[in-house]
């Protein structure tokens, strides 16, 4: 046997032996038994609750069970140890860590999908074509100079821009606030919110001088009664799309959404087997629900990191400092 | 000859305060017909399936006619697939939950309602009570929903988490098993409920029993009949009808409360039913509430569809609690 034979066996091979310990067999999967709870954001909880309805029906003895008490809330209850899994659209801030590293809760995270966020007014807004991240900023902040639409640009209109915006409870309002306005700073009060981003749609499709922002997926479900405003975050203006969101090119408004799983409770079996499954279909079925599959690299970087069950976070780095950047450059 | 006038002006008077009342009903009515027919054409692709529709009344074919209903999204689990998902796991939560909070809050409720009622010396104690049991009825539910939080799903931490519980009894997957917390079990919900409608119950048996002409209850005391026997015999079955028409009233509204148990962190997807008193369960209003926040316009259908399977379950109690009211009067003479 020489070389090239070994070589082109051991290249055969590879794949097999690596789609084989990606996935636990069919027939082991119906022997599972058990409860795996999930929790946390409601943005993240169709591609969870996708997962939950594919791997039950392989599974059919084990017992997902997905809540919406929102990314917070999830964490919450994540970090005391009342759940296995904890749905996040924003990674775990530094006093959510230290809430688990005082109930001794180790975790892997892991991101799964990108959600862009669409900046709209309504359609017979016919002066906003594009705007930057600093006109955000005038729109959107407390001590706000743009209260009309003629404070961003001369040319434009003297009325009154009307602001919608889901709830301070969402992971949306923390990562838009974050981007616009800065972390520290405070978002304009003079607000219409809703927890329900449909109330948004609503609202903005029948206001002449609205402006509202929400989930990409909103935007694509009524793009008829809405304008899809393209952000320049620096490169020149884009719009949002699967494609732009996918390549990072949509920047800053999109991000990635988590799962965080607990470490304890990953070497338990059912729940070993869930979160292969998520992160081996998580792609096919976040696209098919509405969000963005992250890229190829990085789905391969975040299953080798799971594989290895990396514990900890890497948007926080070892004193606790937020990691800044694009799951690119977090992800290396 | 003013004595007509003012006859005329009299009638004149009453004819438009009666008009004036029809206004205000028909308003009414036609605010809850047009929620109502909304809702149906909302929802009723996911309730009836158009095809067996026109076979059975277009061209008569009446053995179509069980196929009208859709029954998948009866017997169904949720799904992403909208065509696929029903609300088997929520009905059957539902009607757990609201049994178990009506044997508690029950007994309870109208036990109180008599103690207070009929027993209870008038002073400043009871009033008291009286005064706050009519604020707590007035208490948002949410709130009810964090006194569970803690009380039955975590239980004040004294008997550790629920995935690592310090006391329980039984295998997990037998009918009999219960631990302690409860967690975000069946028990937890039924239980945080139960505060939910408790003054409900409380101030409509009182008032039930209030209805009641005390010259009964006085003939009864003045033949030598002691208070339970008066309570038992004369008060207590003369105000069951309305004392029922009170508890199922508050069992609707326990049927339709999302917030509390959203508090307690109950999920909403889940595709089983519960085995015991400590399993994970939803409820209707919670699948509601999360099919109606979706982008795509399907799932808004799928909620309305599942408001008019709770609207219909809602009915069916107001009928029965209309019906056992009915059966129940007897003439007090």
């Amino acid at each position: 046997m020489n070389i090239t034979a070994s070589l082109a066996l051991a290249l055969f091979a590879l794949p097999i032996a690596l789609a084989a310990s990606m996935q636990t067999s069919d027939a082991d999967l119906s022997k599972l038994t058990g409860q795996i709870k999930v929790d946390g954001s409601s943005t993240v909880y169709p591609i969870t609750e996708a997962v939950a309805e594919d791997f039950q029906a392989q599974a059919p003895r084990t017992r997902p069970t997905v809540g919406i008490s929102g990314t917070g809330g999830g964490f919450k209850r994540f970090c005391s140890g009342e759940t296995d899994i904890s749905n996040a659209s924003r990674p775990i801030t530094k006093t959510e860590l230290e809430m688990a590293k005082s109930n001794k809760i180790e975790f892997v995270e892991i991101p799964i999908a990108f959600d862009g966020i669409a900046v709209v007014v309504n359609p017979t807004n016919t002066w906003v074509t594009q705007l930057n991240v600093e006109q955000l900023k005038k729109i959107f902040t407390a001590d706000s100079p743009a209260k009309k639409w003629s404070d961003l640009n001369p040319s434009w209109p003297g009325d009154t821009i009307k602001v919608f915006s889901p709830g301070t409870d969402s992971g949306t309002f923390d990562y838009f606030k974050e981007v616009t306005v800065s972390t520290s700073g405070k978002i304009r009060s003079d607000l219409s919110v809703s927890e329900d981003d449909n109330v948004l749609v609503t609202g903005v499709a029948g206001d002449k001088n609205a402006i509202g922002y929400f989930g990409f997926a909103y935007y694509i479900e009524n793009a008829s009664k809405l304008k899809l405003i393209p952000i320049d975050g620096g490169k020149g203006a884009i719009a949002p799309s699967d494609k732009t969101i996918m390549d990072g090119t949509y920047s800053p408004l999109s991000r990635p959404l988590f799962i965080y799983v607990n470490a304890k409770s990953a070497a338990r079996p059912e729940v070993a087997a869930f979160v292969d499954y998520f992160v081996l279909n998580t792609a096919a079925l976040s696209k098919e629900v509405g969000y963005t599959a992250l890229p190829a690299l990085i789905q391969e970087r975040v299953a080798a990191n799971w594989k290895a069950k990396k514990i900890g976070t890497q948007y926080l780095d070892a004193s606790g400092n937020k990691v800044q950047g694009s799951i690119a450059t977090v992800y290396k | 000859m003013s004595g007509i006038s003012l006859r005329a002006k009299r009638i004149v008077k009453n004819r438009a305060f009666l008009a004036l009342c029809l206004l205000s009903t028909s308003a009414t009515i036609l605010i809850l017909a047009l929620l109502i027919a909304s809702i149906m054409a909302q929802g009723s692709h996911f309730l009836f399936n158009s095809d067996a529709l026109g076979a059975v009344f277009a061209h008569g074919e009446l053995s179509q006619l069980t196929k009208i209903i859709r029954w998948d999204f009866l017997t169904n689990f949720a799904s992403r697939f909208p065509e696929k998902a029903g609300i088997y796991a929520a009905v059957i939560g539902s009607m757990w939950v609201c049994a178990i909070c009506a044997l508690l809050a029950l007994p309870l409720g109208i036990g109180t309602a008599i103690y207070l009622e009929e027993f209870a010396p008038k002073n400043r104690w009871t009033a008291l009570i009286d005064f706050n049991i009519r604020n707590l009825a007035g208490v948002p539910s949410i709130v009810y929903g964090i006194l569970g939080l803690t009380a039955f799903t975590r239980m004040f931490g004294l008997f550790g988490s629920d995935k690592n519980s310090a006391l329980s009894f039984g295998p997990d997957n037998a009918w009999w098993h219960i631990q302690f917390p409860f967690g975000q079990g069946l028990l937890a919900g039924g239980l945080t409920l139960m505060l939910v409608v408790l003054p409900i119950v409380i101030i409509s048996s009182r008032e039930a029993l209030r209805a009641v002409p005390s010259s009964l209850r006085q003939a009864s005391l003045a033949i030598g009949a002691t208070q339970w026997q008066t309570a038992s015999k004369i008060t207590l079955p003369a105000a069951i009808p309305s004392i029922l028409t009170g508890a199922i009233l508050a069992m609707s509204r326990a049927m339709g409360e999302a917030a509390p148990l959203l508090v307690l962190g109950i999920p909403v997807f889940i595709a089983n039913t519960p085995d015991n008193l400590n399993d994970n369960f939803t409820v209707l209003p919670f699948q509601i509430f999360n099919w109606a926040g979706r982008p795509q316009e399907s799932f808004h259908q799928l909620a309305a569809s599942a408001i008019v399977v709770l609207l219909i379950v809602l009915i069916c109690f107001n009928g029965v609690a209309v019906y056992l009211r009915q059966k129940l009067r007897k003439p007090l003479a």
